[in-house]
């Protein structure tokens, strides 16, 4: 008697996650969706944002966040990969279990201190060195790109360790180096946890909001060049949320219906991704 | 006749460009550490931690923060350790595959998934105007709540995964029924690994801006109840250096902030290392 009331309780609890996530679909669709069908497509993803005088266009930001993201990739996952890579076949275990923590730690440090980082070191550095105002998609890629390794080294990392170790000692006794192997065997093997690990740094880095405000100078266009000022999804949401009322907070709320319908949709190959194995 | 690398080449060719990156990353995380606490020990004072802040920020200390950042988290903590803990008892003690786990399980790893401003949306929309309870230290406690939500339920998962099963089967032959095994015997087994998850969850609290921002709002009062405008050590930490309000101030902040953080990894890796060194 007890157990089964138990088990239905726990049932209940269970459900919190997976209901969590219900309401925040719901709200975040409920309040930003019309405001899309209200402003027409045509000027919803139109470059005008004006958002107190009807003008709703989000390309630029959109266009933004994508550049911003595939900057961070292009920073990350190289860096992520060779970390992973290092970590799982050329490193002995004292030095994994020293490595591996450091780097988890890197996935602690909160993202305001990335963003301060880069606004003391980075910005200034690029000001002098390439011109341009500083704030920029190459500062916010950069920091994004270091904000990701965690994601990308541990989960390629355990997707390496996976691999049976049959697969590197066959590779070994015909007489291939350990290079080899992980190029030819190993990441061939390990692709599907790889790939899953690049697909959520990618959603890390299109989500990350407090650092890019602080880093990417927020300006209202699309950036001719790197060294641009830019500005994303995320931080129209978070700069303009404070006093944005009526259809200037459904706007911003459509942007956020955006930004979480494509964070969704990379979750979902993720999880697919890891899940066949 | 093309030129070509030998094995044995490209083997050290590519060792020494991995070892170079992988140091390079470990510089980077060594150097915002370093730097950071470089300038921000200094400010550090016993007038600093436990004062005021005046004028924004530009003067006095950031007690204020301090308990904001105390109050949401354990509040935080105190709502999403019985869920969590709850569902990984579930999805290991009473389901074996099928539907309701796929489900389960899908509904944690995407909620793991959802950026934090979302999570700011979420909350103000849900917390803030439909529940009605404001700007306040419970609109921003339930919002991380949500968030930190599966990173207990995963560790905790793993955690009671780990406990043997002879220990189950020791506990029902002596006639424990199932909840008197998992509440007397599974779980205080997984006690360390079911901690070092919600040792991480504060340290995700801890570190969240966009998700308190729009949710405890950014009040320097200090709170008088559980429906009172706080701002966190991360909120504050951004106004000010944002703001540009006082580099010194922002220092400090951020060095509490890191050592903070610190802690909670050195106590959750000890914790999880302890555990791992019983059981595998």
């Amino acid at each position: 008697m007890k157990d089964k009331i138990a088990e239905k309780v726990l049932l209940f609890i269970a459900l919190s996650a997976i209901l969590s996530l219900a309401l925040i679909t719901f709200f975040i669709f409920q309040q930003g969706i019309p405001l899309i069908f209200k402003a027409g497509l045509a000027n919803f993803f139109s470059v005008k944002w004006a958002p107190t005088r009807a003008g709703f266009g989000i390309l630029s930001m959109i266009v933004g966040s994508l550049m911003v993201t595939i900057g961070a990739l292009a920073v990350g996952v190289p860096f992520g990969l060779a970390g992973a890579i290092f970590l799982a076949e050329f490193s002995s275990k004292a030095i994994q279990k020293t490595l591996k923590p450091v780097i988890e730690l890197l996935a602690g440090i909160p993202s305001v201190v990335y963003g301060f980082i880069g606004i003391v070191i980075l910005v200034p550095f690029i000001r002098n060195t390439f011109g341009g105002p500083g704030f920029s998609v190459l500062a916010a890629s950069i920091i994004l790109g270091i904000m990701i390794l965690p994601t990308i080294v541990s989960i390629s990392y355990d997707a390496l360790r996976a691999v049976p170790s049959t697969y590197r000692e066959g590779s070994y006794a015909v007489g291939a180096t350990k290079w080899q192997t992980v190029v030819m065997l190993l990441i061939p093997a390990a692709r599907s946890g790889i790939v899953a690990g690049i697909i959520l740094g990618m959603g890390r880095a299109i989500g990350e909001t407090m650092a890019v405000i602080m880093i990417a100078g927020n300006a209202l266009k699309i950036p001719g060049s790197i060294l641009d000022s830019v500005r994303t999804l995320t931080s129209t949401i978070a700069l303009e949320l404070g006093y944005a009322a009526g259809d200037h907070r459904a706007a911003l709320f459509a942007c956020g219906s955006i930004l979480f319908f494509i964070i969704i949709i990379l979750n979902i190959i993720a999880i697919r991704i890891t899940g066949r194995k | 006749m093309t030129f070509r690398i030998g094995p044995r080449t490209s083997q050290i060719i590519a060792y020494t460009i991995l070892l170079l990156m992988t140091v390079i990353v470990v510089v980077v995380l060594f150097f915002i550490i370093f730097y950071i606490l470089r300038n921000g020990v200094g400010q550090l004072t016993l007038e600093f931690l436990t004062d005021k802040t005046r004028e924004m920020g530009k003067e006095g200390g950031i007690l204020p923060s301090i308990l904001g950042t105390i109050f949401i988290t354990v509040f935080a903590i105190l709502i999403a350790t019985p869920l969590g803990v709850g569902s990984a008892v579930y999805l290991v003690e009473y389901t074996r595959g099928g539907m309701i786990r796929r489900i389960i399980s899908f509904g944690a790893d995407c909620l793991a998934g959802v950026p934090s401003i979302i999570f700011g949306l979420f909350g103000f929309i849900f917390f803030v105007i439909t529940m009605n309870l404001g700007w306040s230290i419970v609109s921003g406690g339930l919002t991380l709540a949500v968030m930190i939500i599966p990173t207990i339920i995963r560790t905790a998962e793993e955690a009671i995964k780990s406990v043997p099963h002879s220990y189950r089967e020791i506990s029902y032959s002596l006639g424990g029924g199932k909840l008197d095994t998992i509440i007397r015997v599974v779980l205080p087994t997984a006690l360390p690994g079911i901690l070092t998850g919600i040792i991480l969850g504060i340290g995700r609290a801890v570190g969240e801006t966009a998700a308190v921002i729009f949710t405890a709002g950014s009040s320097l009062g200090l709170p008088t109840s559980v429906f009172s405008s706080t701002r966190t050590l991360a909120v504050h930490f951004y106004i000010l250096a944002r703001e540009g309000i006082s580099m010194p101030k922002a220092y400090g902040t951020a060095a509490v902030l890191i050592i903070i953080i610190l802690a909670i990894n050195f106590i959750a890796y000890r914790l999880m290392h302890r555990f791992i060194a019983r059981y595998y």
